[in-house]
């Protein structure tokens, strides 16, 4: 049982750098060469590695945010959305609050958790009183969230003195610490890895969390059992669409040190992805976490030095993800 | 001439444990063959590698004196198999005839043609004596009209041996009726049926040959004049079976249960439950008694408060719990054994334990603070497979796996060690075997002299009589009859049953 939850993520893979190395080889690429270039440019150098931690952090958060509403059997396709409302008042909270630092990061930190928490909590409020399928309203609140920075930063929060559409520099009291000096890499690590234990706590030692999977089981045996399954619907999209709004913190205070138009480049979306291939366990998030982080970082680098198009990145993450959902090793039929 | 079937030597091992070991049997042409066996002996295994859905160790089948492998459902309904699971597997949101059309083969051409089959459909059911309307969503149907449906599939499919695995636990008695006719029919046209039952007077009934498997052997095959309804039962459990159940008077105290004038909306929007009033008082067991589809499902969902109520009263233990939440009137000490066992009663895909320790996340003696204490919860998830024989290889499997009597067993239990003020039971012994419903009866009269209040609900008379102290009888929503179990005979309550009121009785 357990062996196969680890056999399938690692078969697909594999199975997929094998197609990829295909697509990379019609378009005129020894495959080889390019993942080598790939796996120097994610882990050849202290600098590499410091710049595939810090992409795994956000791919750790909204790794997270997906499992947690997948465990109540909610599907969040907002991620996306929650990550720029968290990334907006985080980015307030950093750039027109003073405060000294230890005190700073924190608030920015609830402030980030706060901006998600709202915006999943309002997909679930729908779910619950018009029955309107969380697939359906998170993907519009998207759309609100995305405009919503892109106007705040085209006018109310614009820099005073600049053109570009993006506010001003947050604070340095806000700022995530460096942990590895020379390089990207922040604190902000270590916040995403506390998020993970937590996850986990609350998954296997809580009775929320037993409550809540429970649900995620079945809503009639839930209802069956005493589980006010409503309240556990609006809390699970609360705390799955703050953990995207962590992801836009992140990105804010560690990363851009301010907000703008393309905060995220999608990360969103790979939430899913990440969930999907970890199981919606703890672990598994982080580890392919990391494998996200350094396809995207990794891919950088071979933007920068091949001729290869950055599609190629996405074609690979689609693959592993094509393998984990079709199961192809049919292992879930015929015990 | 051949045996239309052959087993020879069918082995199946799930882990360390032989779910079937070394079973041989025959079918001849025309024959109703009986399966019987203790919960988890085996039979559906055996079913399932019949009819290739489960793929045994070894062993043989031979159909028509040939030998035959069966890899898929698609090879055994070219054989001529057709089966009725335990649990049904039609799919609800699709209609009768969508349901069959997914059946067939891809042979059977690309273009479809819905009124030719649905034709097929109305034929087939007017020559077996019933009717479907095949347009009609499957999960519209009752439960006796499903397993017609999965019944015109294996004849459409020209099947000539049917599987039927318990077959009779969700029918009312007039269903079985009409069931028997149809293997009767089967019968007279020289085909075959496997039969698996736990209830002996009907293995009695409809058989010519029974087999008696347990621990996953064949034990002994006999012919029906041979035997009797005792030494079956022997022979199943391995030693003598009471089926009386051994009870003092009651002594009823305070009421625990007061429902009155309360009506509820069924799916249809009609009122299923319609102002009915009863009163269970602590140290009693209530039967309500009446056919299946009057109202008993809707009344306990009111109860329990996963449906609300349009009027009436619902009082437990003295306090208003009208409309409240589930959670709120099962902290009044509640325990429900749901009719529907799969879909309401447990977590398929989750670990027998996930499913003992269900209702622990509410129990302060199993919290600490906001953190569970799993190892006790795990502790108490072993006592209870220990002590209701729940038979599994280990806590952590998936309940799916379990025999369907070992899975009603697990709810049983559950039900039961939470030590309820009331307990409201839907069919407890649903699917168990005959030594396994003597023990839930002794259960159930053992809650009941410590003060539980026991509301009874079943289709099953034998049940009733058996345990109830006073029964009242359900039809169209209202309990039209009520009487002390000294009072009733099979006679007045199957006359209520039916709908006939007391004053018209007197009148006839
Ligand atoms: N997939 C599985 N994995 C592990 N054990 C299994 C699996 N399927 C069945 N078993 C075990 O095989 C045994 C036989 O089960 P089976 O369902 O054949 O019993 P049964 O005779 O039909 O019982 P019942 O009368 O309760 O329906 C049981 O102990 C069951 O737990
Ligand atoms: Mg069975």
């Amino acid at each position: 049982m357990n062996m196969k939850k680890i056999i399938k993520p690692v078969l697909s893979i594999l199975l997929a750098l094998l197609v990829g190395a295909i697509v990379i080889a019609v378009v005129g690429e020894n495959p080889l060469d390019i993942y080598r270039s790939m796996l120097v440019g994610a882990f050849g150098s202290k600098s590499a590695v410091a710049g595939t931690l810090v992409k795994t952090t956000t791919m750790i958060f909204v790794g997270l945010s997906y499992g947690f509403a997948y465990k109540c059997g909610l599907v969040n396709i907002g991620i996306e959305g929650q990550l720029y409302m968290g990334g907006l008042l985080s980015a307030l909270a950093a750039i027109y609050v003073e405060l000294p630092a230890p005190i700073h990061i924190p608030l920015c930190l609830i402030a980030g958790f706060a901006g998600g928490a709202i915006w999943g909590a309002i997909a679930g409020w729908l779910k619950n009183r018009f029955n309107a399928s969380e697939m359906i309203t998170t993907v519009m609140m998207n759309y609100i969230a995305t405009y919503f920075v892109a106007f705040m930063v085209n006018g109310p929060i614009k820099e005073k003195d600049g053109t570009y559409p993006q506010s001003e520099r947050i604070l340095d009291s806000a700022r995530f610490p460096t942990l590895v000096p020379g390089t990207q890499l922040t604190i902000g690590i270590l916040i995403a890895i506390i998020a993970v234990v937590l996850y986990i706590i609350y998954w296997k030692k809580t009775a929320g969390g037993f409550e809540m999977s429970v649900v995620g089981s079945s809503e009639r045996v839930a209802a069956y059992a005493g589980i006010p399954v409503k309240r556990m619907i609006i809390t699970s999209m609360l705390i799955s669409g703050g953990l995207g709004g962590l992801a836009g913190a992140a990105e804010v205070l560690g990363v851009q040190f301010k907000i703008m138009d393309g905060l995220s480049s999608g990360y969103g979306f790979d939430g899913i992805a990440v969930s999907l291939l970890g199981n919606n366990s703890g672990i598994g998030i982080m580890l392919s976490s990391l494998l996200f982080g350094a396809l995207r970082y990794g891919g950088n680098a071979i933007q920068m030095f091949t001729s290869l198009p950055i599609a190629v990145i996405y074609i690979l993450q689609a693959l592993v993800i094509l393998f984990v959902v079709v199961d192809v090793f049919r292992m879930e039929r015929r015990k | 001439m051949a045996d239309m079937l052959e087993l020879r030597n069918i082995s199946k091992l799930y882990g360390r444990n032989y779910a079937n070991k070394n079973i041989s049997l025959t079918v001849k042409s025309g024959e109703v063959h009986c399966l019987l066996g203790e919960n988890g002996a085996g039979k559906s295994t055996l079913m399932n590698v019949l009819y290739g859905l489960t793929k045994p160790d070894s062993g043989e089948i031979f159909i028509d004196g040939s030998e035959v492998s069966i890899l898929s459902p698609r090879d055994a309904i070219r054989y001529g198999i057709g089966m009725v699971h335990q649990h049904f597997m039609l799919i609800p949101a699709m209609t009768v005839v969508d349901n069959i059309i997914l059946s067939m083969d891809e042979s059977s051409g690309l273009i479809l043609n819905q009124k030719k089959i649905a034709k097929r459909i109305r034929e087939i059911a007017g020559k077996y004596g019933f009717e479907v309307d095949p347009f009609m969503k499957v999960s519209d149907l009752s439960v006796g009209q499903q397993q017609r449906v999965e019944i015109i599939k294996a004849i459409y499919h020209d099947c000539r041996l049917l599987i039927l695995d318990e077959p009779t636990a969700v029918l009312t008695p007039r269903e079985t009726e009409e069931l028997y006719a149809i293997i009767e029919r089967f019968r007279k046209e020289n085909k075959s049926v496997i039969f698996i039952s736990h209830k002996l007077h009907e293995v009695m009934h409809v058989s010519d040959v029974i087999s008696v498997l347990r621990n996953g052997e064949c034990i002994a095959t006999l012919n029906k004049e041979e035997t009797d309804e005792a030494s079956l039962a022997a022979c199943m459990v391995g030693k003598e079976v009471s089926f009386t159940v051994e009870k003092e008077k009651a002594h009823p105290g305070e009421a625990v249960l007061e429902v009155s004038g309360l009506s509820t909306k069924g799916k249809k929007g009609n009122l299923a439950v319609d102002d009915l009033s009863l009163t269970v008082h602590s140290g009693e067991i209530y039967g309500v008694a009446g056919v299946d589809g009057n109202g008993q499902a809707e009344l306990i969902e009111t109860i329990t408060g996963l449906v609300k109520s349009e009027s009436g009263k619902v009082r437990i233990l003295g306090h208003d719990m009208t409309n409240r939440t589930p959670g709120e009137i099962l902290d009044q000490g509640i325990s429900h054994i749901p009719a529907d066992r799969q879909s309401t009663g447990i977590l398929m895909h989750e670990s027998l334990e996930k499913n003992l320790t269900l209702y622990d996340y509410r129990n302060p003696e199993y919290r600490k603070g906001i953190f569970m204490d799993w190892k006790k919860a795990k502790k108490q998830a072993e006592d209870m497979v220990e002590k209701y024989g729940v038979k599994t290889p280990g806590l952590s499997l998936n309940i799916e796996y379990l025999s369907g009597g070992n899975q009603q067993k697990a709810v049983v239990a559950r039900e039961l060690e939470k030590k309820p003020e009331l307990l409201i039971a839907a069919h407890p012994t649903r699917g168990v075997d005959i030594g396994a419903i003597e023990f839930i009866h002794g259960e159930i009269v053992k809650a009941r002299d410590q003060g539980c209040a026991v509301l009874l609900i079943s289709t099953e008379l034998d049940e009733i009589m058996a345990l109830s102290d006073r029964i009242g009888v359900i039809y169209d929503g209202r309990i039209i009859g009520e009487m002390d179990r000294e009072e009733a005979t099979v006679e007045k309550i199957g006359m209520l049953m039916a709908g006939m009121e007391e004053n018209e009785r007197k009148a006839v």
